[in-house]
């Protein structure tokens, strides 16, 4: 095994598929969450008139310039032993949620939240407001409005957001080494791996499981823009 | 919407509405202030742009909110400041054509009829659907995205989203300003049709002139937020205009005048200027309203044309018809673009207003020519390049106006205008 930095051969026959499996399983969870939770929240955000809604709107906005270490530290003090809400989770569970798959699921929820609440709001802002206004007046209630009219024209957006967060928790690492540490099966992932295989010198490991990683993401975004971009050619009509 | 099982039992109520709606804005803001009430039937909300007919119609159908007042069809208080009600917009049965439309894009033409209808089983709501796309003239279409239909197709479905689901009052917001005469005029008879099985009122809102006499069984007038005049279509359009900037904005000669002769049978009146209003103390708004008089002179000459030749103020305008007494004093508005300009004693014309005067100025203006005419008064005449070519106009040369009765634009003198001016 070659220890030069310029010429890194491949080890494919060493990737920790273990470590692929859970850092899918972990994304997909979180952008489900994010979908779950982040359209509430992007709705809130795009049609609410409280004056003081640009203060969510940072709130929600801070995972993006934040280090994750201080998102990881402070999920580290809210659900250690010592807080309130801490206690209640290991009062449900028997154990805490820092070092658990259930830790990192809500670690990168929070991590991941901007990149899904943000392209839903943009696209529930863009949206022609007589349209709702119409809604409203042929008698639907809210929530009609929104699965009949709001979220059918915003599909560009939503899938923008889930996919952008999806991305996001495959490749996050700080606040997943933070809360969840490396155990092997429960937390340890692709980031994590490749980090450890460097740490231990394993070069061509890293490598190999580097250019998955990448070649992955870029396949996925790239279909995300594909697909939006054809969902816009057939509907660029839409104001 | 449980009332929508019940197509027939639709009281005939009238929409009754008294509010008050401050909109703040940089600057100053815009209050709405109205008292009206609208029987079955169509009732004309007319008005510049700016009028506020939109915030009106708005308020009626629960997307905004007034300040204080009612609004009730017959005894159902849809919003009531003194009783804390604001009935949400989905439980208002308001109708409400917007000037957008707002047809859903993703959905057909018969999704967007159906959207309505949600209350109802599969098969009635079908039922209906395809019976209001019949009536409309677009059952053709139903399986055509909204989006993909053309500018009068798209007025029909909306309509017909709207009618299928039996409001209690239909508010239209210009629906039909896009489109050509004749198209116009057939969705016109079609919507009369239905108005006369669904006996509900309609507001319809516009800013042409025309449409005021084709549809109005009443006419509101608003300007300003306020309603300056209600009544029928006669009454209201033919009695001098509540004068207001937005009105005077139009008008390059502006003269006070008494009233001399009324000629209730040849539908005219003889008004003496007395002065001109000095333009620069007004505070022109830069629209004017598109809306001309229907010109229809009877042509049976009581003066002669060229007996005002230019030799001191008595200069007589013989004008349209309008509520007022003898010597009452109103305010004439003339559009300069309105005033044909003759080199010689024009002979032989319908237009009733024949005036000799001289050429004082002539300016260029972008592509308008500006002549100034001294006539015992000064009149701005607006020409083309050709016609000032043509005419070899230059200062001192003798010229005739020629003013149709209809292009004297009666207004109410008022005090108010001063008040409007200082503040």
């Amino acid at each position: 095994m070659t220890h030069s930095y310029f010429f890194i051969t491949m080890g494919w026959q060493a990737l920790d598929w273990q470590a692929f499996w859970l850092t899918l399983q972990l994304a997909i969870a979180v952008s489900l969450a994010l979908l779950l939770l982040g359209l509430p929240i992007a709705y809130w955000i795009a049609f609410s008139r409280w004056r003081w809604k640009f203060l969510m709107e940072a709130v929600v906005a801070l995972p993006i310039v934040l280090p994750p270490t201080v998102l990881g530290f402070y999920l580290l003090v809210a659900l250690g032993p010592h807080s309130t809400l801490g206690r209640l989770w290991i009062s449900l569970t028997g154990h805490t949620l820092a070092f658990t798959f259930g830790g990192l699921v809500v670690g990168s929820i929070l991590y991941s939240l901007p990149f899904a609440v943000q392209p839903f709001a943009a696209s529930f802002s863009s949206l022609d407001r007589r349209l709702l206004a119409a809604s409203a007046t042929l008698g639907a209630s809210p929530l009609r409005t929104f699965l009949r009219v709001i979220v059918p024209l915003s599909l560009p957006g939503l899938v923008t957001g889930v996919a952008l967060s999806f991305a996001h928790t495959l490749g996050e690492f700080g606040v997943v080494l933070m809360v969840g540490g490396n155990i092997p099966g429960v937390t340890r992932t692709v980031s994590i791996d490749i980090f450890d295989r460097v740490q231990s010198s394993d070069y061509s490991g890293a490598n190999a499981t580097a250019l998955l990683l990448m070649v992955f993401c870029f396949a996925l975004l790239a279909l995300v823009y594909g697909v939006n971009r054809k969902v816009w050619m057939i509907g660029p009509t839409q104001k | 919407m449980s009332a929508i099982g019940k197509t027939d039992s639709v009281q005939a109520s009238a929409l009754a509405a008294r509010f008050r709606r401050r909109t703040p804005a940089l600057g100053s803001s815009f209050v709405l202030d109205v008292d009206f009430e609208a029987p079955p039937g169509f009732t004309i909300l007319f008005g510049a742009s700016g009028a506020g007919k939109t915030t009106l119609l708005d308020c009626v159908a629960g997307l905004l909110p007034p300040d204080l007042g009612r609004i009730a069809i017959g005894n159902r208080a849809l919003f009531d400041a003194s009783q804390h009600t604001n009935l949400p917009v989905a439980k208002r049965r308001v109708g409400y054509v917007f000037q957008t439309l707002a047809l859903f894009p993703h959905l057909t033409v018969e999704q967007n009829v159906e959207y309505g209808l949600d209350s109802l089983p599969q098969p009635e709501r079908r039922k209906r659907a395809a019976s209001i796309l019949d009536s409309f003239h677009i059952a053709h279409l139903a399986q055509r995205p909204a989006r993909e239909i053309s500018g009068g197709e798209s007025q029909r479905t909306a309509l017909a989203r709207t009618l299928v689901t039996d409001p209690s009052v239909l508010l239209l917001d210009e629906p039909l300003a896009a489109l050509d005469a004749a198209t116009k005029s057939k969705i016109i008879d079609d919507l009369r049709a239905w108005n006369r099985e669904h006996r509900i009122p309609i507001l319809y809102v516009t800013h042409s002139r025309e449409e005021v006499f084709a549809l109005g069984e009443r006419v509101i007038v608003l300007d300003s937020g306020r309603i300056v005049a209600q009544g029928t279509p006669h009454e209201v359009m033919t009695a001098p205009l509540q004068e207001t900037v937005a009105q005077l904005a139009g008008f390059e000669n502006i003269f006070d005048v008494t009233v001399d002769e009324i000629h209730p049978e040849r539908g005219t009146m003889v008004c003496r200027v007395v002065a001109a209003v000095a333009q620069d103390a007004l505070p022109f708004a830069d629209h004017s309203d598109g809306g001309k008089g229907t010109p229809s002179a009877a042509p049976t000459a009581h003066r002669d044309p060229r007996a005002s030749a230019p030799e001191g103020p008595a200069l007589s305008l013989e004008t349209p018809l309008v509520r007022a007494s003898l010597g009452s004093p109103l305010r004439v508005g003339i559009r300069a673009g309105d005033i044909l300009l003759a080199t010689s004693p024009p002979q032989g014309l319908s237009a009733r207003n024949i005036i000799g005067g001289v050429l004082i100025s002539i300016e260029l203006r972008d592509m308008i020519v500006s002549a100034k005419i001294n006539c015992g008064i000064e009149m701005d005449v607006h020409l083309t390049l050709a016609a000032r070519d043509s005419l070899q106009l230059a200062p001192g040369k003798e010229v005739w106006l020629v003013i149709k009765t209809h292009s004297c634009h009666l207004m109410q003198r008022s005090e108010l205008l001063s008040v409007r001016l200082s503040s």
